[in-house]
């Protein structure tokens, strides 16, 4: 047997280099070799992105929250965070799929769960029905914090993020965005720490139930207004345009609205 | 080391540098170097790639025929850093999501494909190796160069660590936003060229037409 084999691979390896059979052999060795090679090496190191994945999205969710530090265990102090679908149509909390398995964005494709937009100011196309939101308990069960997916386009790309708002879902806690591509030292800006502080303790809301939170360069009440970033005009207006989206009627406003009456 | 190899090794780094002399591998050089940390993980990338690429495509040379020999080329490499890439995504998270495409993208690196063909088609495996390994080196060396000026001077700090404290964290220093545009890249590497240019003379191209003096009547 090992003969017979040694006899094939010395006939291969004795064939003139550019004969057409050899050609063809080499290609397909290589071609199996090489396969086999990035096969092993994608589903070895699977579970480990995975991991990465799912750690770096709560430990943004932590960062929003004000509960990241350098250092933490981040699945431990994620444990106070409670994730729940919410159904965007109706407002409600539902239990038709594992918050812990549930894809929003690949919900936000599916046809069959999610909706075309007409009007779309933060122009995303199509919004899920269903999307997670991140409840975070005081140690007694009430609930501290409110954590929403927010999403949309600024210059260049999509901005992906979260807005943490505190328990009477108009004050916002504080606003963080863990996926973008804005110019490098204007629009990215949306990342300094500096800029972000503006956003804690704006009101999304007035008295009457009016949305007024406004990314803006001109002046407005000081409760309602986030400072545009000098130079990156049109990043902030894509995340004026988002915020305002996400937390208006075509978004969250109905869940917000039953929250704050306990009619979830 | 040999003499021989350790010329390999050495040769690219100033006197045959890829990016300053054979202009090679330009794009990434661009694209990677407003901030040190990602420009040293993207180098050591390619220092890997170009070396194993040149590794395998030197063992398996006689066997190669001419008519698909760049495909085969093109596959090893790719190959190579699928696996780069993979491993960066599984170990340095964090990094691999600002360097993204650019890791896929050392398939097309010019650098790569010209030491396969220039020289792991001619040379010893281990050669070749060494000589992969000395290129990335040069070129991760420019990389560092270009990092250095434009972290520090686009966002006054190195390796994340703030030297020039910026006014929008409430310093003194006013960042300047060019450098954080890929095209300062240009500007840097141009006067690198200069710069090694003025000290090593023989790298200074002959030119090619000389204007011709009219003789006066």
């Amino acid at each position: 047997m090992s003969s017979e084999k040694n006899n094939i691979f010395s006939k291969f390896k004795n064939l003139p280099i550019d004969s057409i059979p050899k050609t063809i052999l080499v290609a397909i060795t290589l071609c199996l070799f090489c396969s086999m090679i990035v096969s092993l090496a994608a589903v070895k190191l699977k579970s480990i992105q995975q991991e990465n994945q799912v750690r770096d999205k709560q430990k943004n969710i932590l960062q929003v929250a004000g509960l990241y530090s350098e250092g933490i265990n981040i699945e431990e102090a994620f444990g106070s965070f409670e994730p729940r679908i919410v159904d965007i149509e109706s407002g409600l909390f539902t239990d038709k799929f594992n918050p812990k398995t549930f894809n929003d964005l690949k919900a936000s494709s599916d046809p069959l769960l999610s909706v075309a937009l007409k009007d779309d100011p933060a122009s995303i196309g199509r919004r899920s029905n269903y999307l997670t939101v991140y409840l975070l308990k005081n140690n007694d069960g009430t609930i501290d914090k409110l954590i929403l997916p927010i999403h949309g386009y600024g210059l260049w790309s999509t901005l992906y993020g979260f807005v943490a708002l505190e328990e009477d879902t108009n004050e916002i806690f504080g606003l963080q965005f863990y996926k973008h591509a804005e110019t490098p030292g204007l629009g990215a800006e949306v990342d300094n720490p500096k800029w972000k502080a503006q956003w804690k303790g704006k009101n999304l809301r007035d008295k009457d139930g009016r949305l007024m939170i406004q990314v803006a360069k001109t002046p407005g009440p000081s409760k309602y207004h986030i400072d545009a970033i000098a130079g990156a005009t049109l990043t902030s207006n894509g995340v004026n345009s988002l915020v305002r989206f996400w937390v208006g009627e075509a978004g969250f406003e109905k869940f917000l609205n039953n929250f704050k009456n306990g009619t979830t | 080391m040999s003499q021989t190899r350790k010329k390999l090794l050495v040769d690219p780094l100033v006197d045959n540098n890829p990016i300053a002399l054979q202009v090679l591998g330009i794009c990434s050089a661009l694209a990677v170097t407003s901030s040190l940390k990602v420009a040293f993980v993207m180098s050591l990338a390619v220092i890997a790639v170009t070396g194993f690429s040149s590794f395998f495509i030197s063992i398996l040379r006689n066997h190669i025929p001419t008519s698909i020999r760049i495909i085969v080329q093109m596959t090893i490499i790719a190959s190579l850093v699928i696996v780069v890439d993979q491993i960066l995504k599984a170990y340095a998270y964090e990094i691999s999501k600002t360097l993204s495409v650019f890791v896929g993208l050392i398939i097309t690196n010019c650098i790569v494909m010209g030491r396969a063909e220039a020289f792991a088609m001619k040379n010893t495996p281990i050669d070749s190796f060494v000589d992969g390994i000395g290129n990335g080196l040069g070129y991760g060396l420019l990389l560092m160069c270009v990092g250095v000026v434009r972290e520090l001077f686009g966002s006054g700090s190195l390796f994340g660590i703030v030297i020039l404290n910026p006014v929008s964290d409430g310093g003194w220093y006013v960042p300047n936003g060019l450098l954080l545009l890929p095209p300062s890249a240009f500007f840097i590497i141009g006067f690198l060229i200069w710069g090694l240019r003025v000290w090593k003379k023989s790298q200074v191209e002959k030119p090619e037409f000389k204007i011709q003096t009219v003789e006066d009547h």
